[in-house]
């Protein structure tokens, strides 16, 4: 029983880092960026639903749109001010560089408005889940509901890409900024639509994974954030399906490394496996081979 | 003089002016009584990231891969030399004897380090090498982290689960404590210490850029494709450059051990965030710009000091002028204002 | 006996067979012309020569030795050098410095004695200065020595390409059209250049091209590919009035 527990576990972990990866990804494929604050977007829209809900004492849906909003908010005008004028520059490392300090403009800011302790964070669902065979398995609600808003935004997000226009233009963009251009599409609306909806999810990811670990310090988003992006990259980066199998492989190895090896160890492991999945399969599980012409 | 010399060997010894005039300003300053102590124990500390700087510069400036584990090779050299240092204190009476080897153990033992993690990332490319190295780098704190050794009449003891773990005789003591880390570790840096490790990287990085070698580096830089059609060796030059960098940070983890009396392995001081941060050092001080990753260190390194007065906002601050300063350093749009309306800014034509 | 000597050379990529049965023959100090219509598989031979494709049949014989399926380094070694269509050079390093890279396997000093500046470090590097001279010379680029390599103009550059390639002492020198973006004059400059070059060195050159008046005017033979197959081959007026040969290029 204990390991279909740890399964279960697994998967919303992973569902977690599934929802992060996703914005990763996103950004990666479309702005061959590694966003570094992504993570501290995770951090804000956390406080902002904790503080909705608290502070205004609003209900947990409405908190947690809220949270979506101002993510969405955020996500846009760091990309407009700190990422787009060095989206032409010469070396691709000046805008990790400048990702790197949004990531500690977020960090600092929450720290001085929020201080550094701990905060605890009510769960957002106050369901208390299912219980199986007499009560040796239980589910817990915060689990069903993450792993059902995993599967949903990954299901939304492949259709919304595949058929929708802002979709197509998204794959557009992705493929060959020029040709989107030379063929009509809006690439500075595409690319600020895709960091909208990144931090959006973000978001969502924030409440989700407070939900579960509900400790709320300004740092909180830094670790689950690197390791969407290890989820991101494991799967094959700039690929949505891959960075939903990277993150809840991610997510299932990290529980059971915890439990069935050290917990001490479990972020090795995961890195580990990382690393050996790489250097067999150097772009991830779903990455393409891209050959430089000579 | 000056003027027989060439370019580079211009630029070379303005490089090691401005290193040793800043020693010694900062020496006259320490014994004037002129700098308040917190500045002064700010020094070896200031040594260290210049080495860090300046070596990492080696694989992302001069062999154009982005490294994100170069904590962990300075992690490495930290452990290694401050296990030593911790068995030898009663052994070798000889204080500066016994830094001196430490020294060269910390920085064999991260070179070998980087042998071992360089053969089998530096296949990678870009973004994936980053993420590679960043996970070798937290693996090797997290590995730390459960090492335990012990020693006693029988010798040496290891585990990695609890010092019990270690079934020492009574008489044992534990020299690696798991989380714990190294305590103990005789004090043995010094500013002056600190400052002839940075000539000695300026000396080995500087005359292997101008090499034979770190021409083949730099080749697989600008071309790879065309560096092997020449006959260039790729992977050994990698390797190389990869190698050398990680001992060098092996180096300064030996000075890191020696400053403090505890040594442990956590997020700040060898995770990500480090490497990160040696990052920030690079980029901003100029890719494959070695002076640059000099002064961006000092000045980085100095200015949450400097912005003590401010409190709380420091970090926000300092956040600020990092975001600031890649955009004015890196965006097309800022270049090509400095270019009109500021003299100094205007492009000068010039040889790496 | 040939210099070069190719058997039945071949590669497919993903079911298309790029270059299919390919076979040449080109004797020492021969200035030889490979030639075809766009995308007929002309700089993939050359990929297949130099080792950055391994071919899936054939054989490839330079001076007598068996040079099939090696990786690029080695073949570099064995004495093939080239140039790339898109101009390919170390842009950050100065004009001597790119030569100086194609010297990289000519003269030695240990990694030490370049570090601690070992009497060995400076006697290799002098001789290296100036024999990359004499090259930057021959090519009328040594004015330009310390200049960055990406700030020389266009036809400089594909000159210091060749340079560079010339630098590894090469026995067969591959050119992937040398006369690519320049105008009459600097293509009427460039074939003085490579006869200059094929005297001076005793050097045996093979080269794609389109500019037809720079194939006719330098190349003594031919040979025509079309859809990665010999479409005609001998000398270059038989194949330059080969009918096969004009309908392929003008159409039918």
């Amino acid at each position: 029983m204990s390991f279909i527990s740890y399964l279960i576990n697994g998967l919303s972990l992973g569902s977690v880092y599934a929802i992060i990866a996703l914005g990763y990804t996103m950004v990666y494929g479309i702005a061959k960026m590694l966003n570094f604050a992504h993570g501290d977007v995770i951090m804000i829209g956390a406080y902002m639903a904790l503080i909705a809900m608290t502070q205004a004492g609003l209900s947990p849906v409405i908190a947690v749109l809220i949270a979506v909003v101002i993510c969405t908010l955020l996500g846009v005008v760091i990309e407009r001010i700190a990422y787009k004028p060095l989206r032409n520059a010469s070396s691709s490392l000046a805008v990790l560089i400048t990702a790197i300090g949004v990531s500690y403009l977020l960090q600092n800011t929450a720290l001085l408005v929020f201080g550094p302790n701990a905060q605890t964070f009510p769960s957002v669902i106050k369901w208390s889940g299912i219980t199986f065979a007499d009560g040796q398995l239980s589910i817990s609600g915060v689990t069903i509901v993450t792993i059902a808003a995993c599967i949903i935004i990954m299901a939304v997000l492949v259709t919304f890409v595949q058929k929708s226009k802002p979709g197509q233009a998204m794959r557009a963009v992705s493929e060959d900024k020029g040709a989107a251009q030379l063929m009509g599409i809006n690439v500075n609306g595409t690319i600020a639509l895709t960091f909208a909806i990144g931090s959006a999810l973000a978001a969502v990811a924030g409440v989700l994974y407070c939900s579960a670990y509900p400790s709320l310090t300004p740092y909180t988003g830094a670790m689950p954030g690197i390791k969407a992006f290890v989820a991101a990259v494991f799967g094959g980066i700039g690929s949505i399906q891959g960075a939903f199998i990277g993150g809840i492989l991610l997510g299932i190895i990290e529980i059971f490394g915890r439990a069935y090896i050290t917990s001490q160890m479990a972020d090795a492991l995961v890195f580990a496996v990382l690393i050996i999945v790489l250097l067999v399969k150097p772009t991830g599980l779903l990455g393409r081979k891209i050959q430089e012409k000579v | 003089m000056l003027k027989k010399m060439n370019k580079t060997t211009k630029s070379n010894f303005i490089t090691y002016g401005i290193v040793i005039a800043a020693f010694i300003v900062m020496q006259v300053l320490i014994s004037t009584g002129s700098v308040s102590s917190l500045l002064e124990g700010l020094m070896v500390p200031l040594c260290i990231y210049v080495i860090l700087a300046v070596s990492l510069n080696l694989v992302v400036g001069i062999l154009g891969e982005l490294s994100l584990g170069h904590a962990g090779f300075m992690c490495v050299g930290a452990f290694s030399s401050a296990f030593f240092s911790k068995c030898m204190k009663d052994v070798i009476e000889n204080g500066a004897l016994r830094f001196f080897l430490a020294m060269l153990i910390g920085i064999a033992v991260a070179a070998v380090f980087g042998i071992l993690i360089g053969i089998p990332v530096l296949r990678l490319k870009g973004d994936y090498l980053a993420i590679v190295t960043l996970a070798f780098g937290e693996i090797i704190k997290n590995l730390v982290n459960v090492l335990f050794i012990g020693k006693d009449s029988n010798g040496f003891h290891f585990s990695t689960k609890d010092v019990m773990g270690l079934n020492m005789e009574p008489d044992g003591t534990v020299i690696v404590n798991g989380p714990q880390g190294i305590t103990g570790t005789p004090q043995d840096s010094t500013f002056l210490i600190g400052f002839i490790m940075i000539l000695i990287t300026l000396f080995i990085v500087l005359n292997l850029i101008h090499s034979r070698d770190g021409r083949a580096i730099m080749s697989i830089r600008d071309n790879r494709i065309a560096a092997e059609s020449v006959g260039i060796n790729i992977t050994k030059y990698k390797l190389m450059a990869f190698t050398v960098s990680a001992a060098l940070a092996g180096s300064a983890g030996v000075l890191y051990a020696h400053n403090l009396s505890t040594l442990t392995a956590n997020t700040n001081n060898f995770g990500y965030n480090q490497s990160i941060m040696i990052l920030v050092y690079v980029v901003l001080g100029g890719i494959g710009n070695i002076r640059g990753s000099i002064i961006a260190a000092v000045v980085l390194t100095l200015l949450p000091e400097m912005l003590r007065g401010l409190q709380d906002y420091r970090m926000l601050i300092y956040a600020v002028v990092l975001i600031a300063m890649m955009l004015f350093n890196w965006a097309p749009k800022a270049i090509e204002w400095r270019e009109k309306h500021l003299r100094f800014g205007k492009k000068k034509e010039a040889v790496k | 006996m040939a210099l070069l000597e190719v058997k039945n050379l071949g590669i497919s990529f993903g079911g298309l067979r790029a270059v299919n049965a390919f076979d040449i023959s080109i004797e020492k100090e021969e200035l030889y012309g490979l030639i075809g219509p766009n995308g007929a598989g002309k700089t993939t031979v050359f990929n297949l020569l130099t080792g950055v494709y391994r071919p899936d049949a054939g054989k490839v014989i330079l001076d007598g030795e068996d040079i099939t399926g090696k990786k690029t380094i080695e073949i570099s070694k064995a004495g093939i050098a080239r140039t790339f269509q898109n101009i390919r050079l170390f842009k950050e390093l100065s004009v001597l410095d790119n030569v100086k890279v194609g010297l990289h396997n000519k003269h030695h000093y240990s990694t030490i004695e370049g570090i601690l500046r070992l009497p060995g470090y400076r006697r290799v590097e002098k001789e290296m200065d100036e024999q990359a001279m004499e090259l930057l010379k021959v090519f009328n680029l040594d004015g330009a020595a310390h200049r960055k390599a990406s700030n020389l103009p266009y036809g400089q550059q594909r000159r210091l390409e060749i340079a560079r390639a010339l630098a590894t002492e090469p026995k067969l020198l591959l050119l992937d059209e040398p006369a690519a973006g320049m105008n009459p004059n600097e293509t009427g400059e460039l074939m003085d250049m490579i006869r200059f070059v094929r005297e001076k060195f005793h050097m045996t050159i093979l080269l794609i091209e389109h500019d037809m008046k720079l194939v006719s005017g330098i190349c003594e033979r031919l040979t025509v590919l079309n859809f990665g197959e010999v479409l005609s081959q001998g000398t270059t007026s038989d194949v330059l009035n080969d009918p096969q040969v004009i309908t392929a290029y003008l159409g039918e």
